[in-house]
């Protein structure tokens, strides 16, 4: 149990947490910006998503096929954020723990 | 570009294919419970399957949890109907898996072991949270459950014309099977299943439907622009008020990262790692899911037609429309097989609602607050399976009950009880150290009575199911303020009074939440 305290109290540990929920509040962020944004857009302006960008195609439909495609990438940026970067942190910390 | 004539459509008709087919999916999976109830003993087992599912597993039976019957057929006869708007609706479902995996997943799986109630009383006082969690998780399973029942009966007596009562006795009965003797373990390959089905069938349609317009999606929209004039590509008038926009976008967003069923999932995978991997791959299959629907919206649009699909006007949610679709394009054979997709749909997403209230009355209820924490892992297990079959007769009745109702508004208020009793519970346990036992409880009741209340007091309800003048509370969805208001109750009560120990716990907690240690 000392042990853990240890860890608890270590700058390791507590930047490891921080950087965490900056990674994930930032992403969490752009994420609530997209939709709601997209919600307003609808709401507020119309015409313009009805902008034709071609012959057949408006706006709004690669803006919303996007939001499906942007909520992919976020994650997949997360995963690849939290197996690379976290979990060697994590790792680390545990096995100082085990050496101890 | 030669257009079908307007078919005589054989739905409703008995099907061979469809029949078969149905036999052989009950079949299937009759015997994946029989082969998982050996396997199916201990609490683990019956709750989390033993903890033994893979991050890639997880993530389509999370997808197969999700894709209800109601999105399939509802989304794709919205963008028959309405064309853009659907799309709208679509994203809002989609979007609140990004935050389940920013947010929730990795803390709701270190910190819990069967139900999301397990992180909320981690540092709390156990009996008020688990009673308030009870609450907040039995009514938006039992409002979810209603509208799939009802809509399950109503689906499954036009598609294979059997009488609504028979429908819905037997989706109970299925249901009811593989959860009471399958557990966990059976209800996931039965979600497995169903998302390969779904997801296979679906792709299916959108492949012969795009054989008519050269594998060109634009094609397609340009005969559609032609047909409807070029209002079906953009925006309609599905939102006009921006109030209800933002409180239905919310209600949607935040209540997918509050749905217990959903929840639960995360406790079948062995540690944090796979449950962000079956996130990524549930967020991928449901996107996907979603891009086709509105593909096969816009074809049956084409295809169909507008007329044929709404019945002359009589069916405004153009629910039969991906079934009249896949037999324009694929024969009655095809709509057979599409017909028994969505009825494996229906049954495993009610299959899922099942268990989760069961947990929920035997882990929550039974254990932490009759029992007092006390568990005997046989005991456990035999209330949980007379909860499953409690369960089964009550959705049974329900969906006999509200036959003929109009429940759709109940799926806004299941999202809208998530949103706000579930969410900010569980966020605030797991984000904010001067959260308390006091502040939890009422926040849980605030979010669930406000959301009731709300949509009573709605258009939806008082206006148009009542039959009053005007409605009293202005929103469609109450998310808007309900949830603000649960998370200032939560805020408040747990200000007013500041509880110490949960804060010293709230930093011990710590090395299971970010590390794993310790977790179950």
């Amino acid at each position: 149990m000392k042990k853990h305290e240890e860890i608890l109290n270590s700058e390791e540990f507590q930047t490891l947490v921080k950087k965490r929920w900056s990674v994930s509040l930032t992403l969490t962020l752009i994420m609530l910006g997209i939709y709601f944004g997209y919600l307003l857009l609808i709401a507020f302006n119309k015409p313009f998503l009805a902008t034709l960008i071609s012959e057949n195609l408006t706006l709004a439909i690669p803006i919303g096929l996007g939001i499906i495609v942007s909520a992919w990438a976020m994650t997949g940026i997360y995963v690849y954020w939290a197996n690379n970067r976290y979990d060697n942190t994590v790792t680390e910390i545990k096995n100082k723990l085990n050496q101890k | 570009m030669i257009l079908l004539d307007s078919p005589i459509s054989t739905i409703g008709q008995t099907s061979f294919v469809s029949i078969a087919m149905f036999f052989l999916f009950v079949g299937i999976t009759m015997l994946i419970t029989y082969w998982a109830a050996k396997k199916t003993k201990t609490t683990s087992e019956f709750y989390a399957a033993g903890r033994s599912i893979t991050g890639f597993q997880n993530g389509l039976a999370l997808a197969g949890d999700y894709m209800s019957a109601a999105s399939f057929l509802g989304i794709a006869g919205m963008v028959a109907l309405r064309g853009y708007d659907g799309l709208i609706y679509s994203i809002g479902f989609l979007v609140g898996w990004p935050l389940i995996m920013f947010l929730i997943a990795e803390p709701l799986r270190n910190l819990g072991k069967y139900t999301f109630a397990d992180v909320v009383a981690f540092r709390l006082k156990q009996r008020p949270i688990r009673i308030a969690a009870s609450i907040g998780s039995l009514s938006t399973i039992t409002f979810y459950l209603i509208a799939q029942m009802v809509g399950a009966g109503g689906l499954i007596s036009k598609i294979f014309s059997i009488d609504y009562t028979i429908a819905v006795i037997i989706v109970g009965i299925v249901m009811s099977a593989y959860v009471l003797f399958g557990g966990m373990l059976a209800t996931t390959w039965v979600q497995i299943i169903k998302a390969i089905l779904l997801l296979g069938g679906a792709t299916i349609i959108v492949l012969l439907t795009l054989s008519h317009f050269h594998f060109n999606p634009l094609e397609l929209f340009a005969v559609a622009a032609n047909q409807n004039g070029l209002e079906v590509l953009s925006p309609g008038s599905y939102i006009s008020n921006p109030w209800d926009a933002l409180s239905l976008g919310m209600a949607l967003m935040l209540g997918t990262a509050g749905l217990p069923h959903i929840l639960m999932r995360f406790y079948t995978v062995p540690d944090a790692k796979a449950a962000r991997k079956s996130v990524f791959v549930a967020t991928g299959f449901i996107g996907y899911f979603y891009i086709l629907t509105f593909i096969i919206g816009f074809g049956a649009m084409v295809l169909v037609g507008k007329e044929t699909i709404s019945v002359g006007g009589t069916d405004t949610s153009g629910n039969m429309a991906a079934l009249m679709l896949a037999e324009v394009t694929g024969g009655s054979a095809f709509l057979g097989f599409i017909a028994a997709v969505a009825f494996a749909t229906i049954l495993a997403v009610v299959a899922g609602l099942t268990l989760s209230g069961a947990s929920t009355i035997s882990h929550d209820l039974y254990v932490n607050v009759f029992q007092k924490g006390i568990s005997n892992e046989a005991g456990e297990v035999k209330v949980a399976k007379r909860a499953t079959i409690g369960l089964g007769i009550l959705s049974i009745c329900l969906g006999l009950l509200f036959k003929g109702q109009n429940v759709a508004f109940m799926v806004g208020l299941a999202f809208s009880i998530a949103a706000s009793a579930n969410f900010p519970a569980l966020i605030l346990s797991i984000l904010w150290k001067q959260f308390t036992t006091k502040g939890a409880y009422w926040s849980i009741i605030a979010g669930t009575i406000s959301s009731i209340v709300l949509i009573i007091l709605s258009p939806t309800v008082w206006k148009d199911l009542l039959g009053n003048e005007a409605a009293i509370f202005p929103l469609k969805n109450p998310a808007l303020v309900s949830l603000p208001f649960s998370l200032l109750v939560g805020v408040i009560f747990s200000l007013i009074k500041p509880e110490k120990e949960a804060q010293e716990l709230f930093e011990k907690e710590k090395i299971r939440t970010y590390l794993g240690i310790g977790a179950e």
